[in-house]
């Protein structure tokens, strides 16, 4: 029993060199022996797998049970550290699902006990749904004050709301009876700074005085918001959306989903939306929601203690995000379900689909927009498209996928450049330049004047005879007496042209400097930006058509559906395929793009048209490149992702991938019994492994379990000082007797209770098909390669993402025929059928450059060159 | 000691996340059952109709009475036009709370108030008050070690300073040092290592 002994609470110090390290409540509930159950861990289904997973762990345990049952009682002690992770570590799914599983039937054990343990397991079978509904109001609320005040600093460049300062332009006119049909946005409240300032509302003076104030107000946003973000929370910069794809497929970022990250995000977002730079507030909206889901879930035990139970939070939140950003709830759940998550069992989509619901709730209760409805640009149509439509609507495919190509190539190596060059060191200057560069020239141009989500708005919508901007400069048949719905094509005017001009320019404009504002260190997103550059297009396209189609109204396509008075083009949907097509481009999501998109318009008539664009945008991206933007910043970053999405079509076997190399030195092994506390701790300062496998003894190497390297320092640590005896030549015992020693030996030092007794392991002959399907599906940290039960090697993830960049690079050999490896890794048996000598895990017989190396575990910090 | 304190802290920073949240809420729900005076309006939009040409209305009206024929005064046609002229005219309930939108802004602009008052003191006062209090030796030293005028740069020292002396004060500088150490670590590895974000 001297191993409990060894965790004493009070315990804490910072020794790993990490600032950042967990926080001390978390608790040890992997008991020695917990052997995991793969069958069913990949679904983790915690009531059902209940009965299973108790017999299989009494099985595998055999004589240990009696110890490791006490080892679980006398754990009840928080014990800091063992069992939780570094930054920039990868997970362990499979064990923090072991832990949960355990934990759960501790509970679940103690409920008949009291009444305040049966309180106990209720809190913690509701906790999941607690944590989302709180995660789900929380983002509905942050959400609605990121839209207000956005749209009031947006307004803040022109001018100023003089009765009420806390209205925006809209809200400051809403009551005023002075409005005009053609002014529609002018009344006395609103006065403009050249107003305020030089007193005169037209003329070139005034308006040379606007445009300064613009740029002034523009600049200083940008300014505060990048020196915001600089000096308090630096992770809050960018989209967060690779970021939070990397964390939920099981990578440790600590403080990225913080307090301050989410305050300083929140702040911020408002700002840099209102400086103007083409960027969205979306992306940052799904980041500033996994914070709060983070945060919330430190409130429930269940949650904080188990990284992997974490990341089932991280996704419903995710889909809460969404649904806030978009007023999508279901496009939000398909959004976590197709972009974000990982691992995403069917409790997890229940939970988003309530958070994604709790959510959109809270944002319509505070109707920010005035439109009781969650967007800003929510349109309604209700004319019918037609057949031939299909062209262009496929046409806007085409070119959706061609812009998101080109982005994602520009913006990729535009970041490079950021990150390999001096360049990136004047991340203060980047930001203000490109946001004085997009004052500058958006001024001049009506559509970049305006916030991207108010000229989404007037892009998509319609033209009534209700409307009367210069896009809707139609020339008018006065005396037709048809009622409103229903209007005809009719021939552009001159207002149309001019505005067509002014969009074609707009949409250069937009292009280039979204590939350069993506990426600088203010939170950007990419949605609005991408589905503005679309709409332009798309509007332009469907003008474009619309005359077409009434200056050639007996052309045979047009014959049947377009005659003389008949309303058979609508442009704004136009806008619409081509936003959804653009935003296709670069994320390459299908479904859940299509569906944000109908619950936007709030029409189910479109999906088709919807449909046929996203995909032709999809196959014209994917010709160019395989990867979505997100994905490609992930690979720029060198984030240990693993791509569900992608295939492996490799022949190549697990001996190929496994560290050691051939010409390494032999990998690292810990033995079961015979080495003292002082070997292990030259074995730990010498090398930076992140754990050791141990084995038998240096004569049969047959494998014990998987001690990780943290968890040995810890404890190591807190038996020097907690257990007596302890001095550098005690023995370290894994095994589950110690030996006999002689008389006057020091006392040996148990720890099995750390071990890994139930490590994955594989065999050196195991195709990387297989293996690669493991480490995505199991969210394996690590696995062993064995022959003949002896431990070879070692794979993990960063090997296998090594593995599949080399072949990306090089292109594949031809099959090695099977006797090749063979003759790599030779038996353990001779030719004449006796074992071959060993020693030191080599076997005697091979040369020196056939020496053995365990690679380090994911290490992002150097991983520059992934 | 040190953990308790993070834990409070932590349970603090929640809590008035959650108040936010239910305050804005509340609010959303209180404004809306007030119906502010101001706060709802009947907007109807007539285009040009003959000789008449383009017009706006808006009055605050019930949503039953939110018509045409309620909203447009003076009707600008007579007789048998008005029916036509009324069928062109879009008319729109809307509704808005002044009591969100004003909250909302007072709420934002006093945290980034705040927010700036507080970046202004760590980058500007703080170093001087250090200078001060430490003497010049000492902070040429640290901006060796640093190498450049971060803010928080002297935050190892007074970490390991502040390990000795126990009491809420402390604890208190103690919370924040480390929060400063953690700011300082991401800040080097967003700008100048490059590994994460760029």
């Amino acid at each position: 029993m001297e191993s409990e002994q060894l965790f004493h609470r009070g315990y804490y110090r910072n020794s790993y060199n990490s600032i950042t390290s967990a926080s001390s409540d978390e608790e040890l509930l992997d008991g020695a022996g917990v052997i995991m159950d793969f069958q069913t861990s990949e679904d983790d289904n915690l009531l059902d797998g209940d009965t299973a997973v108790g017999t299989h762990y009494t099985m595998t345990n055999g004589g240990s049970i009696n110890s490791s049952t006490h080892l679980l009682d006398l754990l009840d002690e928080p014990i800091p550290g063992v069992g939780t992770y570094d930054d920039f570590h990868t997970i362990d799914w499979v064990r923090e699902k072991c832990k949960d599983r355990e934990r759960h039937r501790r509970i679940n054990s103690k409920k008949k006990e009291s009444a305040w343990e049966m309180t106990k397991s209720l809190y913690d079978a509701w906790s999941g749904w607690l944590v989302v509904t709180l995660t789900g109001l929380a983002s509905g609320a942050l959400a609605g004050l990121i839209d207000i005040a956005a749209d009031w600093m947006t307004d803040l460049k022109e001018g100023i709301c003089l009765s009420a300062l806390w209205y925006n332009h809209e809200q400051c006119c809403w009551g005023s009876n002075e409005t005009t049909f053609e002014e529609r946005d002018k009344c006395p409240q609103w006065k403009t700074w050249a107003e305020l300032i030089i007193g005169q509302a037209e003329g070139p003076g005034s308006y040379i005085m606007n445009y300064i104030m613009y740029i002034f107000w523009a600049l200083s946003f940008a300014f505060l918001a990048v020196s915001l973000v600089k000096v308090f929370a630096p992770y809050a910069c960018g989209s967060g959306i690779p970021e939070i794809k990397t964390i939920l497929s099981g990578f440790i970022i600590r403080g990225y989903l913080g307090k301050w990250t989410l305050m300083i995000k929140t702040i911020t977002l408002v700002l840099a939306v209102a400086s103007g730079l083409s960027l969205g507030k979306e992306g940052p909206l799904v980041h500033v929601a996994c914070c709060c889901g983070n945060i919330f879930s430190y409130l429930f035990p269940k949650y904080s203690t188990n990284e992997a139970k974490k990341r089932e939070v991280l996704s419903a939140a995710s889909a809460a995000g969404v649904s806030v950003a978009f007023g999508a709830p279901i496009g939000g759940v398909l959004f976590s379900l197709e972009e974000v998550s990982y691992y995403f069992p069917l409790k997890t989509l229940w939970r988003s689909f309530f958070a994604a619901l709790v959510a959109a709730f809270v944002l319509r209760s505070i109707n920010p927009f005035g439109n009781s409805r969650l967007v800003l640009f929510y349109v309604e149509y209700h004319t019918p498209w037609y057949l031939f439509e299909l062209f262009p609507f496929i046409l806007l495919g085409v070119f959706g996928g061609l812009w998101g190509a080109f982005f994602i190539r520009a913006n990729i190596a535009w970041c490079r450049r950021r990150k390999s060059t001096k360049f990136g060191k004047y991340p203060v200057l980047e930001v203000i330049i490109v946001a004085a560069i997009t004052a500058v020239i958006a001024f001049p141009n009506p559509y970049t004047r305006l916030n991207t989500s108010e000229l989404i708005k007037e892009l998509f919508t319609d033209c009534g005879p209700l409307e009367s901007s210069s896009l809707c400069d139609y020339r008018n048949d006065m005396n037709a007496s048809k009622i409103v719905d229903d209007i005809p094509d009719r021939p552009a005017g001159i207002g149309v042209y001019s505005a067509i001009w002014q969009l074609c320019l707009a949409l250069i404009f937009k292009i280039i400097m979204t590939v350069f504002t993506f990426g600088i260190k203010v939170p950007s997103g990419l949605f609005i930006p991408s589905m503005a550059i679309g709409a332009i297009a798309g509007r332009i396209v469907g003008i474009a058509v619309e005359q077409l189609a009434y200056y050639h109204h007996d052309w045979f396509i047009f014959k049947e559906w377009c005659e003389v008075g008949a309303d058979c083009i609508t442009p704004g949907l136009y806008a619409m395929v081509g936003a959804a097509a653009c935003l296709g481009g670069v994320t390459r999501m299908t479904v859940s793009l299509v569906v944000i998109v109908f619950e936007l318009t709030g029409g189910l008539e479109y999906i088709v048209p919807l449909m046929a664009a996203v995909m032709t945008s999809k196959w014209v991206g994917d010709a160019f490149g395989r990867e979505g933007i997100y994905e490609a910043h992930i690979r720029l970053n060198g984030y240990p992702f693993l791509d569900a999405k992608e295939e492996f079509t490799h022949t190549t076997l697990a001996a190929d991938v496994m560290r050691p190399r051939r010409n390494d030195p032999p990998l690292a092994v810990l033995t079961q019994d015979n080495m003292t506390v002082d070997d292990i701790e030259n074995m730990i300062n010498e090398t930076s492994y992140n754990g050791f496998p141990v084995i038998m003894s240096k004569e049969s190497q047959r494998l014990v379990g998987f001690a990780l390297r943290r968890d040995l320092t810890i404890a190591i640590e807190s038996a020097r000082k907690k257990q007596e005896g302890i001095v550098g030549s005690s023995r370290v015992c894994f095994a589950q007797h110690t030996p006999s020693l002689p008389a006057e030996s020091p006392r040996p030092l148990k720890l099995r209770s750390i071990l890994d007794m139930s490590p994955f392991t594989v065999t050196d002959h195991t195709p990387m098909e297989i293996v690669v399907d493991i480490f995505r599906k199991l969210g394996l940290r690590q696995c062993l390669v064995t022959h003949n039960g002896i431990v070879l090697g070692i794979i993990t993830k960063k090997n296998i993402l090594e593995h599949l960049e080399q072949l990306k690079q090089h292109v594949e050999p031809l099959a090695p025929p099977w006797h090749y490896n063979k003759k790599r890794y030779p038996p353990a048996y001779g030719p004449d059928g006796k074992p071959r000598p060993r020693f030191n895990n080599v076997q005697l017989n091979l040369t020196d450059e056939e020496r053995e190396e365990m690679e380090e575990e994911v290490y992002l910090l150097n991983s520059t060159t992934l | 000691m040190a953990t308790l304190w993070g834990g409070l802290l932590r349970l603090g920073s929640l809590l008035s996340l959650s108040c936010l949240a239910l305050s804005v809420l509340l609010l959303a729900q209180l404004s809306d059952a007030a119906k502010n005076f101001e706060d709802v309006r009947c907007k109807c939009i007539c285009p040009p109709y003959k000789e008449n040409s383009g017009h706006i209305y808006n009055k605050n009206i019930s949503q039953k009475d939110c018509d045409c024929l309620h909203v447009v005064e003076p009707m600008p046609v007579r007789g048998p036009d008005v029916e036509a002229y009324c069928l062109r005219c879009e008319c729109k309930y809307e509704e808005r709370s002044s009591v969100t939108i004003k909250v909302t802004i007072i709420i934002y602009l006093s945290i980034l108030g705040l927010l700036l008052l507080y970046m202004v003191y760590l980058t500007l006062v703080e170093p001087i008050l250090k200078r001060r209090l430490f003497g010049h030796a000492q902070l040429i030293q640290s901006d060796d070690d640093i190498g450049d005028h971060q803010p928080f740069a002297n935050a190892h020292d007074v970490l390991a300073r502040s390990r000795s002396r126990a009491n809420v004060l402390n604890k208190v500088e103690y919370a924040q040092q480390r929060w400063k150490l953690q700011v300082q670590e991401q800040r080097k590895s967003v700008f100048d290592r490059h590994v994460v974000l760029s």
